[in-house]
């Protein structure tokens, strides 16, 4: 008996099994909004899992073609990388495959030489989470890129046109009152 | 975990055995018949204009209706006179569809994912068709009930009673808008119990008003058609409570006292709920305003001066640089 | 991040990730990294005499409030119970049917369910039922009632400036209950004991000083235009001279300061430029534009009515010192509310203006004959309709434009066509999004009412992903490559969400891509559009 047949036949309830578990890291009742619903994505967040949890499967079952994971895993993360998730939150749903694969074949695994396949598709699973991280990290670098240009390349780029980031004047614009919006970037760079 | 909703239905169950227990066992026809319902409607009227006047005692200070089409702008672009009125005849015709049809609900999408789509929004009609189905019934169990107040009955009245019963044949006649006021009832308190978001945002004060009106409902087709009930004296009833004779005929059985108990409750409790929204919605400030701020100046009753920074202020601290700039300038 | 880090521990205990399942008062707000904007700077708070300037950080247990905060809050609440009916009615009449849940934004994009609008809003109402009804006082929390206690105020500031006042939830309102109201009326109380944040107090304390959020003073301002006519001059050939602050000039033009100094506003403001310059050149079109009133936009409608009023008095200030006829607005979202629905009533009425008439045309603008100030899409559009502009749309050829219309003028005006005359007069390829998501159905870009900061791009990122969303449709159905809006905050707030969601889409304000189409007198052959990228050749070229 080859594991990834079993795993093949039992998809659909594999896939949605992994669902579940992956829109419990949401509140109660958005995770059971998203489950109870006949079409049950009401959130883009269900959209990203429901169209991207089965071809990520089928590449755990089959070629594990980099290219093709990083596509189906990075529309969920980059999602979850701005909802205030832990980084190990956020990527959490990669490992419950684990158990929801040895849920559904309890019965199945009790065979030896399963038991050492799932050891190696358990690997997989490992490699996943990782690119899983790398995808995340990607989207999170992109975020603090955000934070740290947006003055740079909206407004500083503005006066850098003009040449007038050299009056030095802009600078101190409110020196008696208000703050500057240097002073504002001080505050960014200083939090950071 | 959801003890809401449990808590509401035990009140509305202890209000029922109350009533029962009062009229069967200790034999209160008299303040189950005549005191309670002339409180109730003493406190409905008294806390339902207090409401208002409440409410239009508040000033509006701007003019903030929710714009939901074109503008009135120039003449060759149409104007959306019904969701954008810039007339006091729109905002009518806005105001009736609304309050008659629930128009913005009727504009209800729902968010849905379909396999392998993106977000897409499909329409959600359930909320809109339940909400519609049991104001209209209810409206019409109301008109309806105003046989039992009114002698010789209006025409309009017998009338709708007909329509009402337009699909019976034989006796006795079943009235549609009961069983569809029950049956809206159900779905609405299902929708609210099994709908993880909106059971989530509900209040025990949701729950009450519902199972108050089912049991009415429930108590009023139980006595039409299961524990039938003298009619003749309940007319008798009623007719003395609107005449202010008042008097307790003694055929009446114990379930009108019951139907009776728990309509005045929801008396009672009407201007100090949620159901004041039927009061309210006439007064709502993006419904029932013209978007024409523009072209007519609206005045705020309580407007005040505020400090503000004057040009003078202003080319005072900056008149060098501005001279300096090419910039004219008041005062050289 | 550390102490937001799960422990070992919870994860072995918790091995499903499940959160738990408590009631909405039971949980309190978790202040996130990301989701919230800095604390005011209490030079700002103090410049405008706004109560309790001071340090504080959010993220502190001690947020140094006044000792009898519960009381400022409680009668303040109670003044505007009496002043606003709105709050009145909305406080009373919600039935929580649940309509609005899931219109918001931040809900779809948060997945937190207190960004649903009827909880916003019941953050409010739960301390109104317990304050100021009977009810509430005598039943207490099964009536939905709670005391004020520096959980449920920590709750309100979070979620307060959570919502970006776009009022969707208001068009599915079967009451019309507007979340805007209730986010307003809630900061206004937040900021009777100093509550606000950096990104609106500080632009607003530089605008009451120099006229604008940027706080860029009269010289640099003017350098800055001086600095476009160069760079026009360079794509077209043509020399411009705007002018400032000039009496006598028969209209007042104002926009919002970030199309004076942000990208890609700067394109839009040269747009303006070149549209005035040709109409003056043509038919002698006579428009100043003033230094001391050089702000369209107005973060004072997010600190509270009153200081909305303070900085929206320069328009008409300076409209009556400069003597002119009537005023033109540019390209804005919020500050088209604040003219449109509060200006005439707040520092009107403006009868030393004259009823605005297109000198050009001689169309009057009766929709505007009270408060004289038209919008530069419903002046542009007028001219085109009339045959005044000579355009040649081929040269946006290279762009595929969709439309996003901005909350306010969506909401709180409804000016839908007037833009989409004018770009499908100037554009050749224009398509529209999905219905659900445009026109009064439209999505918030995610960063409206002064949250356009830089430190909560989470939560921009979160609450302008279904407007992401729809713009990937098109891109990927049509091909679309530029977004175009009519809004500042959308000019400086959608480039990083196309960026993080859409990368293949640009902005554009509407005006720039007139300014593209726009044959100017004496211009030479333009050989890039403003932004200094090659056109495309065009047929004709080909064909010689």
């Amino acid at each position: 008996m080859k594991l990834s047949k079993l795993l093949i036949q039992h998809k659909a309830e594999v896939v949605k099994k992994w669902f579940d578990y992956a829109v419990q890291s949401y509140k109660a009742d958005v995770a059971q909004f998203l489950k109870t619903q006949g079409d049950q994505f009401a959130n883009p967040v269900g959209g990203a899992l429901s169209q991207n949890l089965e071809p990520l499967f089928n590449e755990l079952c089959g070629q594990m073609n980099t290219e093709a994971l990083t596509a189906s895993v990075d529309p969920i993360v980059r999602i979850r990388a701005v909802q205030s998730f832990a980084p190990s939150q956020a990527v959490a749903f990669i490992f419950s495959l684990k158990r929801v694969i040895r849920t559904i074949l309890k019965k199945e695994l009790r065979n030896e030489n399963l038991l050492q396949q799932l050891y190696e598709f358990d690997l997989k699973i490992d490699v996943l989470g990782l690119i899983a991280f790398d995808a995340f990290m990607v989207c999170r670098e992109k975020i603090y890129d955000l934070k740290a240009n947006e003055m740079r390349n909206r407004t500083l780029h503005a006066f850098e046109r003009a040449k007038l980031v050299k009056n030095t004047s802009l600078y101190s614009i409110h020196a008696q009152a208000a703050q500057p919006i240097t002073n504002r970037e001080g505050v960014l760079s200083k939090k950071k | 975990m959801n003890f809401k909703y449990l808590y509401s239905l035990i009140l509305v169950i202890a209000l029922f055995l109350i009533a029962y227990a009062g009229v069967e066992m200790a034999g209160m026809q008299f303040v189950f018949g005549i005191l309670v319902p002339y409180a109730a409607v003493v406190i409905f009227l008294w806390g339902f204009i207090s409401k208002i006047l409440c409410w239009a005692n508040s000033a509006v200070p701007f003019r903030i209706p929710t714009t939901a089409g074109q503008q009135k702008s120039l003449d060759w672009i149409r104007q959306n006179k019904i969701d954008n009125p810039s007339t006091t005849i729109g905002v009518v015709v806005r105001m009736a569809l609304e309050i008659l049809t629930f128009r913005s609900l009727f504009r209800n999408t729902k968010m849905a994912l379909h396999k392998g789509a993106k977000l897409i929004y499909s329409w959600e009609i359930w909320l809109w068709v339940g909400a519609l189905a049991f104001h209209w019934a209810f409206f019409t169990t109301v008109t309806r009930h105003l046989r039992f107040f009114t002698d010789p009955v209006p025409f309009p009245i017998t009338l709708l009673e007909k329509a009402d019963s337009f699909f019976q044949v034989g006796l006795p006649l079943v009235f549609q808008s009961g069983i569809v006021l029950l049956a809206a009832l159900l779905f609405l308190f299902l929708r609210r119990l099994l709908e993880p978001q909106v059971r989530y945002i509900s209040l025990a004060a949701d729950y009450f008003p519902l199972f108050l009106l089912i049991g009415i409902a429930l108590s009023g087709i139980l006595m039409r058609y299961f524990i039938k009930t003298d009619v003749v004296a309940a007319k008798e009833l009623a007719m003395g409570l609107v005449t202010f004779q008042p008097c307790i005929p003694e055929t009446v059985g114990s379930i009108f006292y019951i139907h009776l108990f728990l309509v005045s409750t929801l008396l009672a409790y009407f201007p100090f709920s949620k159901l004041m929204h039927f009061g309210g919605v006439f007064l709502s400030p993006t419904r029932n305003q013209a978007n024409n701020t523009r072209m007519q100046r609206h005045v705020n009753p309580w407007n005040y001066p505020v400090n503000t920074h004057t040009y003078e202020e202003y080319e005072d601290e900056f008149r060098e640089k501005m001279i300096d700039a090419g910039l004219p300038v008041d005062k050289e | 991040m550390a102490e937001d880090l799960p422990k070992a521990e919870e994860f072995l205990a918790n091995i499903d990730y499940k959160v738990p399942d408590t009631a909405w008062m039971d949980t309190p707000a978790e202040i996130r990294k990301g989701m919230y904007c800095y604390a005011s700077n209490p030079k700002s708070v103090e410049y405008l005499g706004l109560p309790n300037a001071r340090k504080w950080n959010p993220l502190d247990d001690d947020w140094q409030l006044p000792e009898n905060w519960q009381e400022i809050i409680h009668n303040g609440f109670k003044e505007r119970l009496e002043r606003f009916r709105s709050v009145k009615v909305f406080m009373d009449i919600c039935v929580r049917c649940g309509a609005c849940a899931d219109k918001c934004h931040f809900y779809i994009g948060t997945g937190d369910p207190k960004n649903m609008p009827v909880l916003r809003a019941e953050l409010l109402r739960s301390v109104y039922r317990n304050d100021f009804t009977k009810i509430g006082k005598l039943l207490g929390r099964a009536a939905g009632a709670r005391k004020m206690t520096l959980d449920v105020l920590k709750e309100w500031w979070y979620y307060l400036f959570q919502c970006t006042e776009c009022r969707r939830c208001s068009v599915f309102c079967p009451y019309g209950i507007d979340t805007a109201e209730i986010t307003i009326m809630g900061r206004e109380l937040l900021n009777l004991i100093g509550l606000n944040i950096d990104w609106i107090a500080t632009p607003v304390a530089n605008c009451f000083r120099t006229g604008n959020h940027l706080g860029i003073q009269p010289h640099a301002f003017k350098d800055m235009l001086d600095f476009f006519v160069e760079d026009i001059e360079e794509v077209t050939g043509v020399e411009l001279e705007p002018s400032f602050n000039r009496k006598g000039a028969d209209i007042l033009f104002i926009t919002p300061s970030g199309d004076v100094f942000a990208d890609p506003g700067t394109y839009t403001c040269m747009g303006y430029m070149m549209l005035f310059h040709y109409l003056k050149e043509k038919y002698g079109f006579d428009i100043t534009w003033s230094t001391y009133a050089s702000e369209g936009g107005n973060f004072g409608f997010f600190t509270s009515h009153e200081t909305m009023k303070r900085l929206n008095a320069k328009m008409y200030a300076e409209a009556k010192r400069l003597g002119v006829k009537w005023i033109l607005g540019g390209e804005c979202g919020h500050m088209w509310r604040v003219i449109h629905q509060y200006m005439d009533t707040m520092n009107g009425p403006a009868d030393f203006l004259e009823e605005p008439v297109s000198p050009i045309t001689g169309t009057k603008f009766e929709n505007a004959k009270s408060t004289k100030m038209v919008h530069i899409a419903e002046f542009t559009a007028d001219l085109i309709k009339h045959n005044k502009l000579e355009l040649d749309p081929r040269r946006n050829d290279h762009l595929k434009v969709t439309y996003h219309d901005s909350c306010n003028t969506a909401r709180g005006m409804g000016m839908f066509d007037e833009p989409r005359y004018v770009i499908n007069n100037v554009v050749n390829h224009f398509y529209e999004m999905p219905a659900n998501t445009i026109r009064e159905q439209t999505f918030c870009c995610g960063s409206g009412s002064g949250l356009n900061a830089g430190e909560n791009m989470e939560l921009r990122m979160a609450g302008g992903l279904p407007r992401a969303n729809a713009v990937r449709s098109v891109h990927e159905k049509h091909g679309v490559n530029m977004l175009a809006c009519v809004c500042a905050v959308d000019r400086a707030a959608l480039p990083p969400l196309m960026e993080y969601w859409v990368p293949e889409v640009d902005v554009t304000g509407l005006h720039e891509l007139v300014a593209n189409a726009l044959i100017v007198p004496g211009e030479n052959e333009r050989t890039t559009d403003l932004r200094g990228e090659d056109l495309p050749e065009t047929e004709d070229d080909a064909d010689e």
